[in-house]
């Protein structure tokens, strides 16, 4: 910075045009493709690697000359940025793309229908019906353990907690939700080893794994959620001589419902993807098992695991239960926001 | 009662308030009781995860070296020396995972928060929380399907471009030395943690830039401040304590994570920095996940007791960073 | 259907901190009473506890007595729930349900507290209220709209329709018309003088022009300084307190000279 001089009128900066950027990026793009013609070959990935990089130096050092040091560093702060930013969404967009790609090929009504009875070697029939079955089992269990008790947890945390338990109850939820899920397995594995035997397994010991892992999530969504009605409803529902826990359920709970079905099934998706704890608990089946609390039971997170490691056809069936899980999720996550967009009172917020 | 001349549509007459008359007060002690419990419940789910897992680590704990000799995947080790390299693993792929993903999301929190057109931030920050909703197992498939391939190049140039020829030559092998296809290696499973723990640090990161106190942007703006500038003087200082609270919520999550681990990485149970090189690392996790089947006996219980060590890990990690986020909201004045 | 209130050497603490100290104050029945004051004085604190909200809050309390029509408000065994079906209560937001239609919101406190009610009893104590609120015109169309459909204004007397539809003995308003614009409060001030011939009315109010227009009494409060109780200064008929008020602060408050 040099010395300010007397007044001087605005000084008028020299900028780069706002359309600067594009033909930069072009250029870059153009010549990360000719370095690579240098050596093996340009691959897309190459290309838009060294593309990005010729770019954040091009862009910096023109900004440099024309507009100055300041202007430069902003150029480059925004570069990287953005750059950031687009880097996150390549595996985001690659996975979906290359889950739906590989997915496919199996990928069909049949697949969704059939187990894996009778299913050996390069056979390329078979299907995931009894590991869908299963997730829904383990993953149903697990909801009807954590939804209520995730839902109580948040309404005494809201309306009822003060002091100490409340307090402590808060930051050790916060803390259960960073529980590791193969934890979660050995604690549900260890506990009916411990009361039943070491022979039990059932969707009963997953579903319970999964319940560890699900409840502070729903506590942390529909506290959010109960936070968020105005405490001018319930005053006004007890000004009218409506006892506490009527206005609970019928004021407070009704205002957030819409709020707290997007949490819950925003949780199930996070559960029903879960592979390690059910890998310990509930291990792996080829038929349905109808039975919640008997025996061995198929999951899809691990019917893809299982089925990829075995290689060959089956790690097509692999990659279609894959597709099947990830529909199911992005379902789960799609639905969830209509919800709380739709269905959301208006003059609540 | 002074009232004798009721309007006619008045069916009764008002009611006296009654002692004695409680509407609603045992549905109220029924209703608050419920809720506590379920408060304290999540308290002994908690204390019986730690029990639990304490119960069955304890014979691992306390039995003798020679008592591992034969369990199969220790390979005869005693229990602290067969720990050690695991620990070191998963701190290894974590700490690569925090390398990669924390300036990453700093970046994206920057971009949504300050950089996207408003209307377009909320959707954008929608698309990275999909991320987070992807299951582990498919993440696996993708490290090993899309992301090992990619890399490879990467990591062949990495391991023999003339640095670090030079420096093997001169000085002794570099982490970067002796790259060997495909991949599984502990940069590439570290890599894929980073993007499964990225939703997770952006998401806290971003709020904590939105947080900003405008006035603070608005000072520095009317300084003639560059928007770097401004988020330099005014955005980072004030997110510094979020930042670095995301950063352990994304370490607490990285280093439990488990089907990335066991399915990209090849496993080894040493201790050292041979980032490119396969068969050299395992975190306790996915050591458990692939052990834990075919183990019996002591064998499950000193699996069990690893698994216990990594419960305390994360626990204390994720008290650390809420702590700091209460700190934080006490003293910002943020919220 | 309408209750005098007598209070005696009311305090209001919450948890050590004494809020309002030694209120005592008839209330008639059949009348308006405003209470003003400077804000933070503790009117709209003591307003709350003539139905016992201010128990909403933790650790707040009561010692003194206040008495409707000889029962005790605060006498043992009185359950504060009975005691604000007996006493409505009208908000300085309007605040109806907003995720029930304006009907809902007005059988509210009949629906809420799990009571039976046949549809054509329903059907005419939805008018009824409606039409003592003075909104049954502007709505009877959409009965099955939203509330938060309406505007401040009528949002409001939908409210004030809510609070008659229990069949109350005593409303409270605490600043009601303070969130509105002038014409809504002109509709809730008529409203106010037309309810009076069948409730007691409690008012608290900043606007000292609306003390003067719709109430009988006046009550003002006043507090020595932050962190001091708040007291009862003076109460008289309407007319005589902004005329000539007994004491030096009254009037110092009412002509403007004051806070």
């Amino acid at each position: 910075m040099s010395v300010t001089t007397p007044p001087v009128p605005v000084r008028t900066t020299r900028r780069l045009p706002r359309w600067a950027p594009i033909p930069v990026l072009v250029a870059s793009l153009l010549l990360a493709a000719g370095i690579q013609f240098l050596g093996d070959g340009p691959t897309i990935a190459g290309v838009f690697f060294i593309g990005a990089i010729l770019f954040g130096i091009i862009m910096t050092v023109t900004s440099r000359v024309v507009e100055g040091e300041r202007y430069a560093k902003d150029r480059l702060a925004t570069t990287l940025v953005t750059f950031a930013f687009l880097l996150a969404l390549i595996p985001l967009v690659s996975l979906l793309w290359i889950v739906i790609r590989d997915g496919v090929k199996r990928f069909s009504w049949e697949f969704l229908t059939t187990d894996m009875t009778g299913i050996y070697g390069q056979m390329v029939e078979g299907g995931a019906f009894h590991a869908i079955i299963g997730t829904v089992y383990v993953t149903g269990i697990a909801s009807i353990i954590a939804i209520p008790l995730g839902i109580f947890t948040a309404i005494y945390l809201v309306e009822y907690g003060r002091g100490p338990l409340s307090r402590g109850i808060t930051v050790l939820v916060d803390v259960m939700t960073g529980i590791p899920s193969i934890v979660a397995g050995l604690f549900a594995f260890t506990l009916f080893l411990v009361i039943v035997g070491p022979a039990y397994k059932s969707a009963l010991i997953g579903g319970i794994a999964l319940a560890v892992l699900m409840t502070p999530v729903v506590v942390r969504s529909v506290e959010e959620m109960l936070r968020l009605v105005p405490n001018e409803l319930r005053e006004a529902s007890y000004a009218l001589g409506v006892p506490k826990w009527l206005t609970i359920v019928k004021v407070v709970l009704r205002t957030a419902i819409a709020g707290i079905t997007t949490g819950v099934m925003i949780a199930i998706a996070r559960v029903i993807g879960e592979t390690a704890p059910l890998l310990l608990t509930v291990g792996i089946a080829t038929a349905v098992n109808w039975d919640a609390f008997d025996g061995r039971i198929a999951t899809l997170p691990v019917f893809v695991y299982r089925q990829y490691a075995q290689g060959g056809a089956s790690a097509d069936r692999a990659w279609a239960a894959a597709l099947t899980l990830i529909i199911i999720v992005m379902l789960l996550n799609l639905v969830a926001r209509l919800v709380s967009r739709y269905f959301s009172p208006k003059g609540a917020r | 009662m002074a009232v004798t001349d009721s309007p006619p549509s008045e069916p009764e007459a008002p009611p006296k308030v009654r002692a004695g008359r409680a509407p609603g007060r045992l549905g109220n002690r029924v209703f608050q009781g419920i809720s506590t419990a379920s408060g304290i419940f999540i308290l002994v789910i908690l204390a019986a995860v730690a029990i639990f897992l304490l119960v069955r680590a304890w014979p691992a704990v306390t039995a003798a070296p020679s008592a591992f000799e034969d369990v199969g995947f220790m390979l005869g080790r005693d229990l602290w020396s067969w720990v050690w390299p695991l620990l070191f693993g998963t701190a290894i792929s974590s700490v690569i995972a925090l390398v990669v993903a924390v300036p990453l999301s700093i970046g994206i929190g920057l971009f949504i928060s300050h950089y996207a057109p408003r209307r377009l931030a909320q959707g954008l920050g929608y698309l990275i929380d999909l991320l987070a909703a992807i299951p582990s197992v498919i993440f696996g498939l993708w490290g090993i399907q899309w992301l090992q391939p990619l890399v490879s190049p990467l990591f062949t140039w990495l391991s023999t471009n003339p640095a670090t020829a030079w420096l093997e030559e001169n000085v002794g092998p570099t982490i970067f030395s002796g790259y060997q296809a495909p991949a599984r290696n502990i940069l590439t499973a570290g890599l894929v943690l980073a993007i499964m723990v990225l939703p997770i640090i952006t998401a806290t990161v971003r709020e904590v830039f939105l947080q900003t106190p405008r006035l603070h942007e608005e000072a520095s703006l009317a300084l003639g401040a560059t928007r770097w500038e401004m988020i330099r003087q005014a955005v980072l200082p004030f997110g510094r304590s979020g930042v670095i609270s995301a950063t352990m919520l994304g370490l607490g999550r990285a280093l439990g994570e488990t089907m990335a681990v066991l399915m990209v990485l090849s496993p080894g149970y040493l201790i050292n920095f041979f980032l490119l090189q396969p068969g050299q690392h395992q975190s306790i996790a996915a050591n458990i996940a692939s052990h834990f089947p075919e183990a019996s006996g002591i064998g499950v219980d000193a699996l069990i007791a690893s698994g216990l060590i990594l419960f305390v890990m994360t626990f204390g990690v994720n008290l650390v960073a809420r702590w700091i986020i209460a700190r934080r909201a006490e003293f910002s004045g943020a919220n | 259907m309408s209750k005098r209130i007598d209070v005696n050497d009311l305090n209001v603490y919450y948890g050590d901190f004494l809020a309002v100290e030694g209120v005592n104050m008839v209330i008639e029945a059949r009348s308006v009473t405003a209470l003003i004051g400077p804000s933070g004085c503790g009117k709209s604190t003591f307003l709350r506890t003539l139905n016992r909200m201010h128990e909403v809050i933790p650790k707040a309390y009561v010692t003194g007595k206040a008495v409707m029509d000889g029962q005790d408000l605060y006498g043992p065994g009185v359950d504060p729930v009975e005691v604000r079906r007996q006493v409505g209560m009208v908000f300085q937001r309007p605040n109806p349900f907003p995720t029930m239609s304006i009907a809902d919101n007005v059988l509210a406190g009949v629906r809420l507290n799990n009571r039976r009610i046949s549809r054509s009893d329903a059907t005419d104590l939805v008018e009824r209220s409606l039409t003592g609120a003075n909104l049954w015109n502007e709505v009877k169309d959409r009965l099955d709209r939203p509330g938060s459909s309406l505007s401040g204004g009528q949002q409001q007397r939908l409210c004030i329709a809510r609070a008659i539809a229990v069949e109350p003995q005593v409303l409270l308003m605490d600043e009601p018309c303070s969130a509105l614009d002038p014409i809504s409060t002109l509709a809730i001030e008529d409203l106010i003088a037309e309810l009076k011939n069948n409730y007691t009315i409690v008012i608290v109010t900043h606007n000292m022009q609306q003390a003067a227009r719709v109430s009988d009494r006046t009550g003002f409060f006043n507090i020595a300084g932050t962190g001091k109780p708040g007291h009862l200064i003076e109460m008289d008929d309407t007319t005589t307190m902004f005329s000539t008020p007994s004491v030096k602060a009254t009037e110092d408050y009412i002509s403007g000279r004051f806070g």
